[in-house]
């Protein structure tokens, strides 16, 4: 039995974990892309969207902020492949239909910091955007959005946060990521402690790391009337 | 025919009507400026001022009339008509409406970049140059959120002219000023329409727009009720509703009330109230 904790973290934790690392990363970063890349989306549709398009991202957002996550990873896993169209069916693995999961579920909750951002935007400089002949999507591209994600960036830098811990729940859905691979090495070597004690250490550098980044972003968006507030 | 070989009006509203909420907030309302000339829009708040200088560029759909610029009627449902219409109509209005991330050197160029499809060089250089012309070079790098009111609507000014517009609609420029800093926008103003600028302006800065304007025109419940020189409207006896406003809003903010107005407007309004800086010192209440 008793290797000690730093033979143990050497032999075995660290190379088990630094695969799971590498898989958490390819799920977590695509989720993340495709989460802001949806609530951009989303956001900007629920605010300027013609009626039925905003009614239908609003039901997209309550759904996905409804229910539960886990529940959501299990549909696209187990139920999506019994959905059949014209006899089709999608059978996603684990590790896209994680991606999916997550992506949505992320994407409905940065559409509400978008859409803050969106709204804390004065019309005015809207109206002024136009008036010097810009069509309404420059304006929108050019005057709202550039300051709707400054403002909307620390909203969505959190749900950036949130979704490195929550892509743990990839594991129960057979995926080795850092969380899986960790379950699996506590199970092979009864070693619970210093296991899930490593595992935490990991998603806190991962999350530090993550902040620290979004600090220096949100640094270099800075512009008077848009600062950081530092803590 | 004389008359039919005259420049038509640089621009011209033919019967505009709006109603919002129920409100009949514009009840046909007619106006024309022809070149060069300085139109002042005044009348209480709720008039519909605003309202009416917003269907001029469309930001406000006219339910009824037609505009037309430089004779030729602005078909408001293509895009193209209307963003070309807005290049060549300049607007201010009361609360500037800076793009807040956007420094003021910036404010300017980025119309120039996106609507004209200028360089950043050469949008850069132009911008500047018009922030230079409101005497705001020293500022161009700075952020509306360091900029006085005064400053911030002088940006806009000079945001608006970058776009060289034929004609400029000012919505009470001064009205979200402190006292101290309307002078420094009324200048501006000045300045533009001594080069010449076709304008209307509503505001609620009599004896500087009697300096300035050709024509008066008095709103109200959405209509133009009066309109002429500021000689003719203003003078003691013309028993004119414009003189009845003018005279409570002067003493309301200041100004030398009805007496003074009179005074200075009175038999010779230019030779009364066009000495610019005169003009510009008493404009502002203490
Ligand atoms: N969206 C709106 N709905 C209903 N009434 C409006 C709306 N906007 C303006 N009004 C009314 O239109 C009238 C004219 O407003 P406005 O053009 O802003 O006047 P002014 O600029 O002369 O003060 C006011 O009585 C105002 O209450
Ligand atoms: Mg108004």
């Amino acid at each position: 039995m008793s290797t000690t904790y730093l033979e143990f973290l050497r032999a075995e934790l660290v190379p088990g974990l630094m695969e799971g690392l590498w898989t958490s990363i390819a799920v977590i970063v695509p989720s993340a892309a495709l989460g802001v890349l949806i609530g951009l989306f989303a956001g900007v549709l629920r605010v300027y969207g013609p009626r039925p398009v905003r009614q239908f991202t609003e039901a997209y957002v309550s759904l996905f902020r409804g229910t539960p996550l886990v529940v959501q990873v299990f549909f696209w896993y187990f139920a999506l492949p019994y959905i059949s169209i014209g006899g089709h069916s999608i059978v996603l693995d684990a590790i896209p239909a994680s991606i999916l999961a997550f992506g949505l579920c992320s994407g409905a909750y940065q559409s509400e910091y978008i859409r803050g951002g969106l709204l804390s935007i004065k019309r005015g400089q809207i109206r002024a955007a136009l008036a010097l002949g810009m069509t309404t999507r420059q304006a929108v591209q050019s005057v709202v959005l550039p300051q709707a994600f400054r403002r909307a960036l620390p909203g969505c830098g959190n749900e950036l946060i949130y979704l490195i811990k929550y892509s743990s729940l990839a594991s129960i859905i057979t995926v080795n990521e850092l969380t899986g691979t960790a379950t699996t090495i506590a199970k092979n070597t009864w070693r619970n402690i210093e296991v899930f004690c490593t595992l935490g250490v990991y998603y806190l550098v991962l999350v530090t790391l993550a902040t620290w980044l979004l600090h220096l972003l949100e640094d270099s968006l800075s512009v008077p009337g848009f600062e950081r507030h530092k803590s | 025919m004389a008359a039919e070989n005259q420049t038509p009006p640089v621009l011209e509203a033919r019967a505009l009507g709006k109603t919002l909420g129920g409100n009949r907030v514009l009840d046909a309302v007619s106006l024309a400026l022809p070149k060069g000339c300085v139109k002042v829009l005044i009348g209480p708040s709720g008039a519909g001022k605003s309202t009416l200088l917003q269907c001029l560029n469309f930001l406000i759909p006219p339910d009824s009339g037609s505009i037309l610029l430089e004779g030729r009627e602005v078909n408001a449902r293509s895009r193209r008509e209307l963003c070309s219409l807005r290049q060549q109509v300049g607007m201010i209005f009361q609360d500037f409406n800076l793009f807040d991330h956007l420094s003021a050197m910036e404010n300017v160029r980025v119309a120039l970049m996106k609507v004209k499809g200028m360089s950043k060089l050469d949008a850069g250089e132009l911008a500047l140059a018009e922030l230079s012309r409101v005497g705001l070079l020293d500022k161009a790098a700075l952020y509306p959120a360091n900029l006085s009111g005064g400053q911030k609507q002088r940006v806009a000014i000079a945001r608006a002219l970058a776009m060289d517009p034929k004609v400029m609609l000012l919505d009470e420029p001064t009205s979200a000023l402190d006292p101290e800093l309307i002078g420094e926008v009324l200048a501006v103003i000045r300045d533009l329409a001594q080069n010449g600028m076709t304008m209307i302006i509503a505001t609620h800065q009599i004896s500087f727009s009697a300096s300035l304007a050709d024509e008066f025109l008095f709103m109200e419940k959405g209509r133009v009720i009066e309109s002429g020189s500021p000689a003719e409207l203003l003078r003691r006896d013309s028993g004119s509703r414009t003189l009845a406003f003018c005279a409570k809003i002067s003493e309301l903010s200041g100004e030398a009330g009805e007496a003074g107005l009179a005074a200075g407007l009175g038999e010779s309004v230019r030779a009364g109230v066009s000495v610019g800086a005169a003009g510009l010192g008493a404009e502002s209440p203490v």
